[in-house]
C-alpha cells in the first residue's frame, strides 16, 4: 500500500532499548496500513518524567530540541507509539507559547523553538488517520474472538487539555480498533488506572500493588490478554510479573501485548516481524487458542461474561 | 432654571473614598446651581426630608442626587421631589458610588471625577422637561406557566384571591418533580399525600384553567396586557372526553415505550397515563412507539375507548390568551450523569440516579416500593450515595450547588434502612449541608438511629468486580483510601435549569444566567421580579430550592402579581420614544426593529404612511432611534439635545482641565 498518512517518527528512548518489539511492531504495522514513518534524525531523550519533576524549563529545553529537529525536516507532525513522550512534546509546544517562558527556554537551545509542531501518539493517528473501518478491510487473519483487556494507563489521554484525545475516564480508541482486527475488548474499568510507571524505581511496592490490581480485575472479567499502548505499562505489567506474584502472592498468566503486536498480527504479519518473542508472559497459549479457532467471524461466537 | 444637589456620603461608602464636601462646593459653580448640600445618608428619612425642605426654602425646580446607580434608588427620589411639588423627572442622579468610588483608589481622581459626573447631571438637568405619566386598563388575569408545586400554589393563591389563572403545564399532568418523590424530608411524610389534594384544587377551582400538554409559544404585549400564544401539543386523545379510565393502556400492545415518569426504569405503554394520582388523569400516546403511527396498524386503544376519546388525525393547535401578569414556574431537570464516566452510570445498570432511586422506593413506582437492583432485581445490601454528582464540580461547568441534595440523601439511607432492616448505607459527601429547620437534626438521625456512614470525599471510582461495585473514594478525615463494595450505587445528580428554560426567556424577554436559571431583577430585594414588568418567578427556574423554598416562592409570585393586578389600571413610563411625523419618511424600518413591536404604521388623511408609537408599549429602550435615517425619532428624557448637553459639559471641563 502506498502511503497516505506521513509523519516524522520520534520513537523515544524505551523503544530503542526495552521495548523494541514495540518499535518492531509499530514499524512493520506502519507498512502495511500506509502510515510513512520518517524517523526525526538525531533526537534525544524528552526527558521523561525526571526531567519535568525536577525542573520544567529543562524538559521543555529537550523537547523543543526535538521539535526543532522536527521543523528542520520541513514536517509539522510527529508520532511516538510513547504516551509520556507525547505528553512531555505537547507539554513543551503548549508551554513555549508562552512568550517569557519561550524566551528562557530558548536560551538553553542552539536554535530557537517557534512552536508548530503537533505531537500525536501512535495509537492516535492509527485511530484518527486509519480508523477501524478501513483496518478492518485490511485485516487478513482475525484475532478470533480473543477477549481483551485494553489497558489505556494514565497519559494516552490525560492531561485531557495536554492529550486532546479520547475520553479522560473511559477511552474507547484502542477496544474499537482491536474489535476491528476481530478480538472481543471486555468493558474493563481500570483502563486508565496507574500500572505505577516510573514510581516502580524508587519504590517497587507501590507499582507491583497498582499493576497486580490491574491484572486481578483483567482476569477476573474474562480477558485472555491485556492490551497496551505504553511501553512502561508493559514493562511494569509484563517484566515485573514474577515481583507482582510475590507482592501479591498471585500469578497472573496473561500475556501483555502491545496493541500494535495484535493489529499486526491480525493484518498477517509474522510474530518474528512484531517481536512477539520477546514478551516475558509467554503469549502462547492465548495465540493457540486463537489459531484453534476458525477465523471466519460470521460465526456467532460464545459471548463472553459481561461484567 | 434654580438647581439643588445633594451629595450623599453613603455612610463611607462613598465618603471614604471621595471628598464629598469638595464635590458639593464644586457643584455651586456650574450653571443654575443655586444650591449644594452633602449628607451621610441621603435616602434616609431626614436625608430625603432635606431635600424637600430645600426644594421649599430655595425655591428649587430641579434636583441633582450624586450617590448611588439609578437603578437602586432613581425611584424613592423621584418620589422625593414629587412629594415637594416637583415632576419626578425633574431629577437627576449622579452615580458616584458604583461608577467611582466603589472603583477607584485615589481620592482626588475619584473626586474629580464625582465632580464631572455632577457637572454632566446638571447640564442635563437644564434641559428636562416635566413628563407625564398615562394610565392604561390591565387584564386581571394572570398565566402560570409549569405546574409544579411553585405553579401550583402559585395559581391556587392568585385563584382564591380572585384572579383567573391560565395554568399551562408541559406534560400531561401537574405535580413536576414532587409527584415522583416517595417522601419528603424532614418529616418523611408521603409526597404525593401532601400534593394530591392540591393538585385536585387545582383541577377543581372555578377560576384556574388547566391546560396541559402544552408550551408556551410566543409571547407579545407589556405588563398588565400580554398576549402568550400556547401550543396545544398533540396527545391523539381527547382530553374532554377521556375518563383515565386505563383500558386503553391495558390493551396497548406495544409494551417498550420509554416511562418518562418512571424515570426509564422499565418501560410504559405507547398510550399512558403517566401515573394513578395525574392531574388531569388522561390518556396520551407517545408517537414513536405506537404501532398504529410506525406501521400502520393496530388501532386496539381506538377500539377499546369507551369514551371515543382517541382521535389519531389530532394536530397541533394554538391558542391565544390574554393575561396582565406571567409567573415562569418552569422547574428544572437532572444533569447527565454519564458525564461522570469514571462512575460507569450507563455502562453500568446498577449505578443509577437518585431519582431513580425515589421511584423505586414509591409505592406506587415501577416496582411498587420494592427496592431491587435494575441488572437483577435483587434486594441490595450495601447501597452507597454519591453526593455531587454534577454540583460544585468545576470541572463540569457545574461550580453551585444543588442545594437539597445532603437532605435527600439523609433521607433516602433513613428509607433504605426501613425497606431493607439488614441494609448497610454509605453517604459520601463533600460538606454536609443542612441550614434549615429541623435539618441538621434529620441527618444526624440518619447516621446515629440509622446507622449510616458518612465518609468525608469524592467518588474517585466506580467498577464493577463481579456481582459487586466497588466504590472507591478518599476518605479525607482519616487521610487514607477507602473502597466499599456495594450492591447499588445512588449518584445525587445535580439539579439544572430545565429543558428548553433559555429559550422560554428569550420569549418572555427576560435575563437567564450562564447556566440556563432565570434572573431575578436584583439578588436580595426583588428575588420575584425580573427585568421584564409583568414576569415574576417561582421555584428552581430561579436557581435549585427545596419544596418549602419553592412553595414560599411561588405564594411570593402570587402576591407580587395580586399586587400588580389590584388596580384597574396601571401608569405608563413617559421615557418612551415618539416619532417626529414632520421628519418621517415612512420607511418603518422602525417597525422593523422594534423588540416590543411597539410602533405601528399609520396613514395620515393626505394618504402618507408614518410610524406611530404605542406608548403604552414601547419600553423606551431607544433601538429605533438609532435605526431612524431620518432621525425622526426621539426618546423622551433622553433627547439628543439633553445628550448632547451632557457631552458638552464634559469636554468644556477637559478642555479647562487641559489649559490649566
Amino acid at each position: 500500500m502506498s502511503p497516505q498518512v506521513s509523519y516524522a517518527y520520534y520513537p523515544g528512548c524505551s523503544l530503542h532499548a526495552s521495548s523494541a518489539d514495540y518499535d518492531a511492531s509499530v514499524v512493520a504495522v506502519s507498512r502495511v496500513l500506509g502510515i510513512e514513518l520518517a524517523e526525526v534524525p538525531d533526537w534525544t531523550c524528552c526527558g521523561s518524567t525526571p526531567a519535568h519533576n525536577i525542573d520544567s524549563r529543562l524538559s521543555a529545553a529537550l523537547c523543543a530540541r526535538n521539535l526543532v529537529q522536527v521543523r528542520k525536516m520541513g514536517r509539522d507532525q510527529v508520532t511516538s507509539p510513547c504516551p509520556s513522550c507525547v505528553a512531555n512534546l505537547r507539554t513543551a509546544d503548549m508551554k513555549m507559547a508562552h512568550k517569557d517562558f519561550a524566551e528562557s527556554t530558548n536560551r538553553l537551545l542552539d536554535e530557537p523553538y517557534s512552536g508548530g509542531v503537533t505531537a500525536k501518539s501512535f495509537l492516535q493517528i492509527v485511530y484518527e488517520d486509519i480508523g477501524p473501518q478501513a483496518l478492518k478491510e485490511l485485516v487478513r487473519k482475525p484475532l478470533a474472538g480473543l477477549k481483551v483487556a485494553a489497558y489505556y494507563g494514565c497519559l494516552t489521554t490525560r492531561p485531557t487539555h495536554v492529550m486532546a484525545f479520547d475520553s479522560e475516564e473511559n477511552p474507547v480508541s484502542m477496544d474499537k480498533l482491536l474489535e476491528a482486527c476481530g478480538a472481543k475488548p471486555l468493558e474493563f474499568s481500570f483502563k486508565t488506572e496507574c500500572c505505577g510507571a516510573s514510581m516502580a524505581v524508587p519504590k517497587k511496592e507501590a507499582a507491583t500493588t497498582l499493576s497486580g490490581k490491574i491484572l486481578e480485575l483483567a482476569e477476573l472479567i474474562g480477558a485472555e490478554a491485556v492490551v497496551v499502548a505504553c511501553p512502561l505499562c508493559q514493562m511494569n505489567l509484563d517484566l515485573r510479573r514474577g515481583q507482582i506474584a510475590a507482592a501479591t502472592g498471585q500469578y497472573s498468566p496473561l500475556p501483555v501485548f502491545y496493541f500494535t503486536q495484535l493489529i499486526g498480527l491480525a493484518l498477517g504479519l509474522s510474530k518474528e516481524e512484531l517481536g512477539i518473542a520477546k514478551l516475558c508472559v509467554s503469549p502462547a497459549k492465548a495465540l493457540e487458542k486463537m489459531a484453534a479457532k476458525t477465523p471466519p467471524p460470521e460465526q456467532p461466537e460464545r459471548p463472553a461474561k459481561e461484567i | 432654571m434654580r438647581i439643588g444637589v445633594f451629595v450623599c456620603h453613603c455612610g463611607s461608602n462613598i465618603a471614604a473614598k471621595v471628598d464629598v464636601a469638595e464635590v458639593a462646593k464644586a457643584a455651586l459653580n456650574f450653571p443654575d446651581v443655586v444650591f449644594a448640600t452633602h449628607e451621610v445618608y441621603t435616602c434616609s428619612e431626614p436625608g430625603q426630608r432635606g431635600i424637600q425642605q430645600a426644594i421649599t426654602e430655595q425655591d428649587l425646580d430641579g434636583v441633582v442626587v450624586a450617590s448611588c446607580s439609578p437603578r437602586m434608588h432613581e425611584n424613592t427620589f423621584r418620589k422625593t421631589v414629587a412629594r415637594a411639588g416637583l415632576n419626578p423627572y425633574m431629577m437627576e442622579m449622579a452615580n458616584i458610588r458604583e461608577h467611582v468610588s466603589w472603583i477607584g483608589q485615589d481620592i482626588e481622581k475619584n473626586t474629580r471625577k464625582a465632580i464631572d459626573l455632577v457637572r454632566i447631571a446638571a447640564a442635563k438637568l437644564v434641559r428636562d422637561q416635566p413628563l407625564l405619566r398615562k394610565s392604561f386598563a390591565v387584564t386581571r388575569r394572570v398565566m402560570v406557566i409549569g405546574g409544579g408545586v411553585a405553579g401550583i400554589q402559585a395559581a391556587l393563591d392568585c385563584a382564591d384571591a380572585g384572579l383567573e389563572v391560565i395554568l399551562v403545564e408541559r406534560e400531561s399532568t401537574i405535580g413536576g418533580v414532587m409527584a415522583k418523590l416517595d417522601k419528603t424530608f424532614p418529616t418523611i411524610d408521603c409526597s404525593t399525600c401532601v400534593l394530591g389534594p392540591k393538585m385536585v384544587e387545582v383541577a377543581q377551582h372555578p377560576q384556574i384553567t388547566l391546560v396541559p400538554y402544552a408550551e408556551v409559544e410566543s409571547v407579545s404585549g407589556y405588563v398588565g396586557n400580554f398576549k402568550v400564544e400556547v401550543k396545544r401539543k398533540a396527545s391523539y386523545v381527547d382530553f374532554s372526553k377521556c375518563t383515565g379510565c386505563g383500558l386503553c393502556v391495558e390493551k396497548c400492545p406495544s409494551r417498550k415505550s420509554p416511562d418518562k415518569f418512571n424515570e426509564q426504569l422499565g418501560y410504559a405503554r405507547a398510550i399512558n397515563i403517566p401515573f394513578p394520582q395525574a392531574i388531569p388523569k388522561v390518556a396520551v400516546i407517545n408517537r414513536d412507539t405506537c404501532i398504529h403511527f410506525t406501521k400502520g396498524k393496530c388501532g386496539n386503544c381506538e377500539k377499546v375507548c369507551p369514551a371515543g376519546a382517541v382521535d389519531y388525525a389530532m394536530v397541533d393547535r394554538m391558542e391565544t390568551f390574554e393575561v396582565g401578569a406571567v409567573v415562569a414556574a418552569t422547574g428544572y431537570s437532572l444533569f447527565d450523569i454519564t458525564q461522570y464516566e469514571e462512575y460507569g452510570a450507563g455502562r453500568y445498570p446498577d449505578v443509577i440516579t437518585s431519582l431513580q432511586y425515589e421511584r423505586m422506593l414509591n409505592a406506587s413506582g415501577p416496582t411498587q416500593g420494592h427496592v431491587g437492583r435494575p441488572s437483577d432485581g435483587r434486594e441490595p445490601k450495601t447501597v452507597v450515595f454519591v453526593s455531587c454528582v454534577g454540583s460544585r464540580d468545576v470541572a463540569k461547568d457545574r461550580p453551585y450547588c444543588s442545594n437539597f441534595c445532603c437532605m435527600y440523601l439523609a433521607k433516602q439511607s433513613i428509607l433504605t434502612k426501613d425497606h431493607i432492616p439488614d441494609s448497610k448505607s454509605y453517604v459520601f459527601y463533600i460538606d454536609i449541608r443542612a441550614p434549615k429547620k429541623g435539618y441538621e437534626e434529620f441527618v444526624r438521625r440518619a447516621q446515629e438511629e440509622y446507622g449510616v456512614s458518612y465518609i468525608r470525599g469524592r467518588v474517585a471510582k466506580v467498577y464493577p468486580k463481579g456481582d459487586k461495585l466497588v466504590v472507591r473514594a478518599a476518605d479525607t478525615l482519616m487521610g487514607t483510601q477507602v473502597e466499599v463494595e456495594a450492591d447499588l450505587v445512588v449518584l445525587a445528580a445535580g439539579v439544572q435549569a430545565a429543558t428548553g428554560a433559555p429559550k422560554l426567556a428569550e420569549k418572555l424577554r427576560i435575563s437567564y444566567d450562564h447556566y440556563g436559571f432565570f434572573m431575578e431583577s436584583h439578588p436580595k430585594l426583588r428575588p420575584i421580579e425580573t427585568n421584564t414588568a409583568g414576569v415574576f418567578l417561582a421555584g428552581v427556574c430561579q436557581g435549585p430550592k427545596d419544596i418549602p423554598e419553592s412553595v414560599a416562592q411561588g405564594s411570593a409570585a402570587a402576591a407580587k402579581a395580586l399586587v400588580l393586578l389590584s388596580k384597574d389600571k396601571l401608569e405608563t413610563d413617559p421615557q418612551v420614544s415618539w416619532v417626529n411625523q414632520k421628519r418621517c419618511v415612512g420607511c418603518m424600518k422602525c417597525v422593523q426593529v422594534c423588540p416590543f413591536q411597539a410602533i405601528q404604521e399609520v396613514t395620515l388623511k393626505n394618504g402618507e404612511k408614518k410610524a406611530e408609537v404605542i406608548e403604552t408599549v414601547c419600553q423606551g429602550c431607544g433601538i429605533c432611534g438609532v435605526a431612524c435615517p431620518q432621525s425622526a425619532i426621539g426618546l423622551e428624557h433622553s433627547k439628543d439635545e439633553q445628550i448632547l448637553a451632557e457631552v458638552e459639559a464634559l469636554c468644556r471641563s477637559w478642555t479647562v482641565a487641559s489649559c490649566e
